[in-house]
């Protein structure tokens, strides 16, 4: 435990600044994944336990399609378009085959694409770890606000997943679409009755789960590692995000992963030895007061 | 009355087979000795995180054996690998070396195992007496602690101890001339992580006792993202930065740590920087990063050394990884110790190859030994030196000292109470 550091960085400007934007980034990654696992959740009641294979596609689509374009958006595209479909594709054939039946029978499902999806990896791209490395326009140096570092590929990585959270809150909300979503996750046999495709709707909403996870993968590709396997450990916090946020809501996954952020970048000043087990700790006391998560909504 | 015997097995003849058959069972490979070709069993890490270091030591042990085969094998034996997967799991490395004696008939073992499947093997190894030697394990204790010390085991991977005590003195010159006294460390947090930091600062602070260790940073083996760690580095405002990352680990933190430019800030000293395996993923890889050698075909720099990364590129089509020559080098003093020998049986290759010397393209002066009091090998090129982004990596390797590694290693193992 160093309360000094944290004392020491809590009143200081520049350290305040550079910590804050480093849980940012964590926060917002995390937040990508956990909002479509939370979103298909609240309208499929499926946990979705494969989810962190659609965020190790997204960056090795990336990767794949920025050495072959050389764009960075065109990588980005490549991320989040093929796992909505990749999403779309395992929803039609494989998931709805399981919906109603026994959570283990889903769990199996899941588990099993996990073993298939990092294979699939394997075979394609190879056992060995890769790189997609920092497109050029972003190595530059970085900016220095109030004393803090704050490197400009992650303003435009917090820019995207805020986009991508404001987007999906209203669509949710305002729109017609978003009513319908909102519709099935209540009642599908009424949507269903009323002539709605809800099988549409369902496939839909797992490619969108699929295609945030895919984005996050993809954004994270030029700073992190690429391996078979790499969704496992982001699946994890997800999990830990949707728990503190509450399932099935996209505020709490957002509030749920900034803390997450927030508490891994002052924890390892404050708790070095501790900051994995301050995470769970967090979950715990949310758990106990409330055990529906902050912002989950009281079973029926 | 006459006794008549019945026909069939009597009583002492079937006493006689059982006999004959546990001793069988418990020494399979006695009964096995004279087959023509020479079953060597090899459990290795095939799959998961590291399975590319695992494959690397396959391909330069069937590059070496090749040769052998070629020039007639062990004392006239061809040799046949038999290769497993472990999956980077002890008690399955265990299991395995088990099953290829007992069930697959090997005779010899080479055991491409990391530490921790390491001293499961070994285990096995002092269970049925085969002869076995560890390629991958760098961990000391593994020979310099005299309780794990059998007649039948061998080490030719390079030693932790070996690698602070040049790394310390590297580092240590350098803090001195650029006056760098603030250090912080940054290293995966398990037992090699933990081990090898503390015996780096050790010898740091042994030649430079002015350095001081201002912070130290403790991310999850395998952590996907280090950010935190690396603003808690910034924070700290070290004028240098040990860590000991490795493979995919540390080419993640590289790619973060540079955008946040980091490596203008410090001088930063990664010992497992200089493998083609994190050399050549890297994108954006720094220039002035100290590190230690791993397998650089430019260190030792002769032409033997340059012709063996060659050769295996060549057929592998990547280059060789620290396991590579670690693994080759077992093949090389196998055949060296059965040629003395002029006998293929473990035993007396395990008498040959104490105290043995060969030429070497991975040794200091072209030469390697097996040490015979502790079996583990001794005089292989070791060094540090900065990074280039572009082949040959690093262009200088500074060589380590093994006068100076001979005395400070009798002095540890004094300290640890090894002798």
């Amino acid at each position: 435990m160093d309360l000094d550091a944290l004392a020491g960085c809590l009143s200081s400007s520049a350290c305040l600044v550079t910590q804050t934007t480093s849980g940012l980034i964590i926060g917002m990654l995390l937040f990508l994944v956990a909002v479509g696992l939370t979103l298909i959740f609240g309208v499929l009641k499926v946990v979705n336990f494969s989810h962190g294979a659609f965020y190790m596609f997204g960056a090795y689509f990336a990767m794949t399609a920025y050495q072959l374009t050389g764009s960075f958006a065109l990588a980005m595209l490549a991320g989040a378009a093929g796992t909505a479909i990749l999403g779309l594709i395992f929803e039609r054939v494989f998931m709805s085959r399981v919906y109603g039946a026994d959570v283990l029978m889903q769990l199996l499902v899941c588990y099993a694409f996990v073993l298939i999806f990092d294979d699939v990896v394997r075979i394609i791209w190879g056992p060995e770890f890769k790189a997609m490395g920092m497109p050029s326009a972003f190595q530059v140096m970085p900016l220095f606000i109030a004393g803090g570092v704050v490197p400009p590929y992650y303003l435009l990585l917090i820019g995207v997943a805020l986009v991508a959270a404001i987007v999906l809150g209203i669509g949710l909300s305002r729109s017609r679409i978003g009513k319908v979503i909102r519709a099935a996750a209540h009642n599908p046999g009424m949507v269903s009755a009323l002539g709605i495709n809800t099988g549409l709707i369902y496939g839909g909403v797992f490619a969108l789960g699929g295609m945030l996870a895919g984005l996050a993968g993809a954004l994270a590709a030029p700073v992190r590692s690429l391996t078979p396997g790499m969704g496992f450990s982001v699946l994890i916090e997800s999990f830990i995000v949707t728990v503190i946020g509450g399932m099935g809501s996209i505020l709490g996954a957002l509030i749920g992963a900034l803390l997450l952020g927030l508490i891994r970048s002052f924890g390892s000043l404050g708790f070095p030895l501790f900051t994995e087990g301050l995470m769970y700790l967090f979950m715990v006391i949310v758990l106990v007061s409330k055990p529906t998560g902050l912002f989950g909504k009281e079973a029926a | 009355m006459t006794r008549t015997r019945t026909p069939g097995i009597s009583r002492r003849s079937t006493l006689a087979l059982m006999g004959a058959g546990a001793m069988t069972f418990a020494a399979p490979w006695v009964a096995r000795a004279q087959a023509k070709t020479i079953k060597i069993g090899m459990p290795t890490i095939l799959s998961g995180r590291v399975a590319q270091l695992g494959t690397s030591s396959r391909n330069a042990v069937m590059l070496e054996v090749e040769k052998v085969n070629a020039a007639g094998g062990l004392a006239g034996r061809q040799i046949e690998m038999v290769i497993r997967d472990s999956k980077g799991q002890p008690q399955e490395a265990a299991r395995v070396a088990r099953e290829l004696v007992n069930t697959d008939g090997c005779e010899l073992m080479i055991d491409a195992e990391a530490s921790s499947g390491a001293f499961a093997v070994h285990e096995v190894a002092r269970d049925l007496g085969v002869f076995c030697i560890h390629t991958n394990s760098e961990t000391s204790a593994l020979t310099a602690d005299p309780k794990q010390h059998i007649p039948n085991a061998f080490r030719t991977a390079r030693q932790g101890v070996h690698d602070s005590i040049v790394g310390g003195s590297y580092a240590a010159a350098i803090a001195k001339a650029k006056g760098l006294k603030k250090w912080a460390t940054c290293s995966p947090d398990y037992a090699y992580g933990r081990d090898t930091t503390a015996e780096f600062t050790l010898y740091l602070k042994r030649f430079a006792p002015e350095v001081e260790i201002i912070s130290e940073s403790w991310p999850k083996l395998f952590q996907p993202d280090y950010t935190e760690v690396v603003t808690k580095i910034l924070q700290a405002k070290p004028q240098a930065l040990y860590s000991c990352l490795w493979g995919g680990d540390l080419t993640s933190y590289i790619d973060q740590a540079n955008i946040y430019a980091m490596f203008g800030q410090m001088e930063v000293f990664a010992v497992n920087m200089a493998d083609y395996t994190a050399l050549t993923v890297v994108k954006n890889l720094p220039k002035g990063i100290h590190s230690g050698n791993r397998y650089i075909k430019t260190f030792p720099t002769t032409p033997e050394n340059a012709a063996w990364g060659d050769a295996y590129k060549a057929k592998y089509n990547e280059y060789p990884t620290n396991w590579s020559w670690e693994n080759a080098t077992a093949i090389m003093l196998m055949a060296e110790a059965s040629k003395k020998a002029n006998s293929a049986d473990g035993k007396k290759i395990a008498e040959a190859l104490k105290g043995l010397t060969i030429k070497c393209p991975f040794g200091a002066d072209g030469t390697v030994t097996m040490r015979g009091d502790d079996h583990t090998l001794v005089g292989y090129a070791i060094g540090w030196g900065t990074t280039i982004p572009q082949e040959p990596y690093v262009p200088e390797v500074k060589a380590g000292d093994w006068k100076t590694i001979f005395e400070l290693e009798a002095e540890w193992k004094k300290s640890k109470g090894y002798t």
